[in-house]
């Protein structure tokens, strides 16, 4: 497109330098019809749609300093001894891992703030990807055209977790050699293959030499190199879908209502980014993480309390703390059920939230698109389910932490255990119960400011001597906004009998599907929106009530 | 030998034999016999176990017995030896409030240094067991710090954590952090095994090993310990990591995203 621009001649003599770089680059990648294309999106404005931002700033972060790291770490099991700075680890016999890790943190310049900007950028990473998550499970954002890219997001986060792992096993240290002892406890559990597993993963028998070289090439290469392409992925889907916005005046779900992408989308982001970076980097240089020096070196016969895992861990830490200690011993074999159930249980907890989305779908029925958010409190249902999942979550993560909340609260361990395993199962539901009965009274309080306005605090006394609050009707933009929700019907099992009088079967999926809608839209679940008559009707009299 | 033997039949030779026998064992005897001073030394020491046993009929009898003896408030007493008392009452856990509970935790010391001394010298008297060690014993002199070290993560991280922070135990018992205790005190605590602890003996444990695991202490969880990296956090480890990235870490982030989600661009003129 610009070939013709070129050959008039100039009268001028030649364009600025700029013009020309931008010309010379356009005629060879097409770069101005592409960011015409995409330089005015428009992205709404929300504290809430930044969350992602914080995930994909604080990756870029880790993927800057773990390769600062990688130049000085050694992933290799040979035997040293050590030598450095750090005095209470002198002569001490250790793999090169560790004595690696040690010398980043000692002797590198720099090494210390890298290592622990990378590793309090992994855990706000996965911490901004869990509250990202919910705060798109909890508006609804899942739902139709954007259900690939939940699942997009959700493997993300579990990705997430075990670059995690992986990462914070390579130093070979005390603490994290227990981890991943535990991962290999959690292999070997498995009926049958459990010690094959075992072996091909570790190279023989645990801890063996070839972990920490392994797990490196997963940590550095393979998990971070898929979650790149997903995240790419799924910021395309977030361009092609275009952004979801709360509802109001002037927001349909045709239309995006914001702020273009360039200039004050591009400003706002790069600074994001810039304070992302500096909150991390503060946080980095003020508080400790990871101490290795304090921990020693990895040896399979030495263990310390308070061994937990990262936080993105800690609920399968709380799962086998909780578990009883079962186990089956028939015809000379054992199996762990102290240790398999957990680690069925593991995936299980993951997998409930991630497949919601098309659970909610088939119930509804709803084949339609959404792009306007739904508040929290107008899918009672759903919002219940999301905080029972979360109960759930943090539930195993008090379990996880069983000992600190002993010697914290000066409570029982045994107690602390009990009350989790209880909470495991009576949490969740009394969440589910609590959430939806609040979300209910809060619609009631919408509809009631609908019909009847804000009070105002003012009290009014009439000439009879009657004391009244003044209620202020709201606006029409805010009236909007408080009936914008859709409400659905309980679906409902069609005609049994057809019209030539023939009994239809009616499948059990159908019938489940009837039974879960009325129990997500029934009138128990949902507190009828006001309608335009019952507002004219209420308006249109004298006085109040 | 001639005369000798000539004379063996003599009426006095039982006489002459007798005497030489007596002579003989009575030397002997007082060339062996302990010496008689420390009968004679023995007057400050009596003294003191004296003084010991005042202090303990007062403070510690009720539950002990009067004897030392114990009773279904607390246990005997015959034989822990000094070291014992010297730990407990030094490290204010004796006098004990109550004798219910899980464990009887460190407190303000009740007793001056003097009169524990009087009171272990008394529980000493009551039977053999480990005395109150020596600074050369505990001190830093010669210690291996990285040997005590590998010997804290061997024996005592397990319940301890790898710095001396303290652990649960079941049912509300609790390994306690190991923090400002004195290094006579975690000596003796070795030593004697107080509450829930094992006790580590020479033979399990030699002295130099006790004093390479205190001098990594103090070089780990000491006053003058440096901390590199910034704030330790409890130095609890992931959990209370987790904590702070999630409170001070995502909730800074979230605090920030709502200030420049708040500073739109006016530009809604059209």
């Amino acid at each position: 497109m610009s070939t013709a621009a070129n050959e008039t001649p100039r009268s001028r003599g030649k364009a600025p330098a700029g013009e020309r770089i931008a010309d010379w680059a356009d005629g060879r990648l097409g770069i101005y019809s592409l960011a015409k294309a995409n330089m005015r999106k428009i992205f709404p404005d929300h504290w809430s749609f930044m969350l992602g931002e914080v995930c994909m700033y604080s990756f870029i972060i880790i993927i800057l300093t773990g390769v600062y790291l990688t130049l000085f770490f050694h992933p290799s099991m040979n035997e040293v001894q050590y030598h450095g700075s750090y005095v209470p680890l002198q002569g001490q016999l250790m793999s090169e891992a560790f004595n690696s890790t040690l010398h980043i943190s000692f002797d590198v310049r720099g090494g210390l703030l890298m290592r622990q900007i990378h590793h309090w950028a992994a855990l706000i990473f996965l911490a901004g990807m869990f509250a990202h998550m919910m705060r798109v499970f909890f508006t609804g954002a899942f739902r139709k055209p954007r259900e690939v890219n939940w699942l997009f997001g959700f493997l993300l986060f579990v990705l997430g977790m075990f670059t995690g792992f992986t990462g914070y096993s390579l130093p070979d240290d005390l603490l994290s050699g227990t981890g991943v002892r535990f991962m290999e406890g959690a292999i070997l559990s498995v009926p049958i293959v459990g010690t094959y597993l075992s072996f091909f993963l570790f190279g023989g028998e645990f801890p063996g030499h070839d972990f920490v070289a392994r797990f490196y090439s997963i940590h550095i290469l393979l998990l971070p190199g898929i979650m790149l392409g997903l995240m790419v992925g799924h910021l395309i889907l977030v361009f092609y879908h275009k952004h979801t916005q709360f509802a109001g005046p002037g927001k349909t779900e045709k239309n995006v209502v914001g702020m273009p992408l360039l200039p004050v989308y591009m400003a706002k982001a790069g600074g994001f980014f810039f304070l992302v970076f500096g909150v991390i980097a503060a946080i980095a240089a003020v508080a400790q993480i990871n101490p290795i020096w304090a921990m020693g070196p990895y040896r399979p016969d030495q263990v310390s309390t308070g061994a937990q895992p990262d936080w993105y861990m800690g609920f399968s830490e709380g799962l086998i703390r909780f578990m009883p200690g079962w186990e089956i011993n028939l015809w000379g074999h054992t199996l762990v059920l102290g240790v398999f159930i957990p680690l069925v249980i593991f995936p299980l907890v993951l997998v409930a939230i991630a497949v919601y989305p098309f659970i909610e779908s088939w119930v509804t029925g709803d084949k339609s698109e959404h792009h306007i958010l739904d508040r929290p409190r107008n899918a009672p249902t759903r919002t219940g389910l999301g905080v029972a999942w979360m109960t759930l979550y943090l539930t195993l993560l008090v379990g996880g932490g069983n000992d600190l909340w002993a010697t914290h609260f000066h409570l029982s361990i045994n107690a602390v255990t009990w009350f989790v395993r209880i909470a495991f199962f009576v949490g969740p539901v009394l969440a589910f119960i609590v959430t939806k009965r609040i979300c209910l009274g809060l619609q009631r309080r919408d509809r009631e400011k609908v019909l009847h306005g804000r009070e105002t605090g003012i009290i009014k006394r009439l000439p009879h001597g009657e004391f009244i609050e003044v209620h202020e009707p709201l606006s029409q933009e805010q009236l909007h906004t408080l009936t914008a929700h859709h409400q659905y019907e309980p679906a409902e099992i069609g005609p049994v009998v057809d019209e030539n009088g023939v009994e239809r079967k009616v499948g059990t999926s159908e019938k489940l599907r009837a039974k879960l809608s009325s129990a997500y839209y029934s009138e128990d679940s949902q507190i009828p929106k006001p309608t335009v008559d019952e507002y004219k009707e209420i308006t249109s009299g004298h006085g109040h009530h | 030998m001639k005369k000798l033997s000539a004379r063996r039949r003599h009426p006095l030779a039982a006489v002459v034999v007798l005497l030489l026998a007596l002579a003989a064992t009575g030397g002997l005897y007082a060339a062996f016999a302990p010496a008689g001073k420390a009968q004679a030394d023995d007057s400050a020491q009596s003294l003191t176990i004296k003084e010991g046993k005042k202090l303990y009929e007062v403070g510690c009898a009720s539950c002990h017995g009067t004897g030392g003896q114990g009773s279904s408030d607390g246990p005997s007493l015959v034989g822990v030896g000094a070291a014992a008392v010297d730990f407990q009452v030094g490290t204010g856990r004796m006098p004990a409030a109550t004798s219910q509970g899980a464990q009887v935790p460190r407190k303000k010391v009740v007793y001056n240094q003097t009169q524990i001394d009087q009171l272990a010298t008394y529980i000493a008297s009551l039977g053999a067991g480990p005395n109150v060690p020596t600074k050369e014993q505990y001190g830093p002199g010669g210690a291996d710090i990285a040997k005590g070290g590998e010997l804290f993560r061997t024996n005592c991280a397990q319940c301890h954590n790898f710095t001396g922070k303290g652990g649960a135990l079941t049912k509300g018992k609790f390994a306690p952090s190991l923090e400002g205790v004195a290094p006579k005190h975690i000596y003796e605590a070795m030593q004697t095994g107080p509450q829930n602890m094992p006790s580590f003996p020479d033979t399990t444990l030699s002295s130099k090993n006790k004093k390479d695991i205190i001098a990594y202490l103090n070089a780990v969880n000491g006053d003058k310990t440096e901390n590199p990296g910034g704030l330790e956090l409890g130095g609890l480890g992931p959990v209370s990591e987790g904590l702070f990235a999630w409170i001070f870490g995502l909730g800074a982030l979230i605090t920030v995203a709502v200030w420049v989600a708040a500073r739109t661009a006016k530009a809604k003129k059209s």
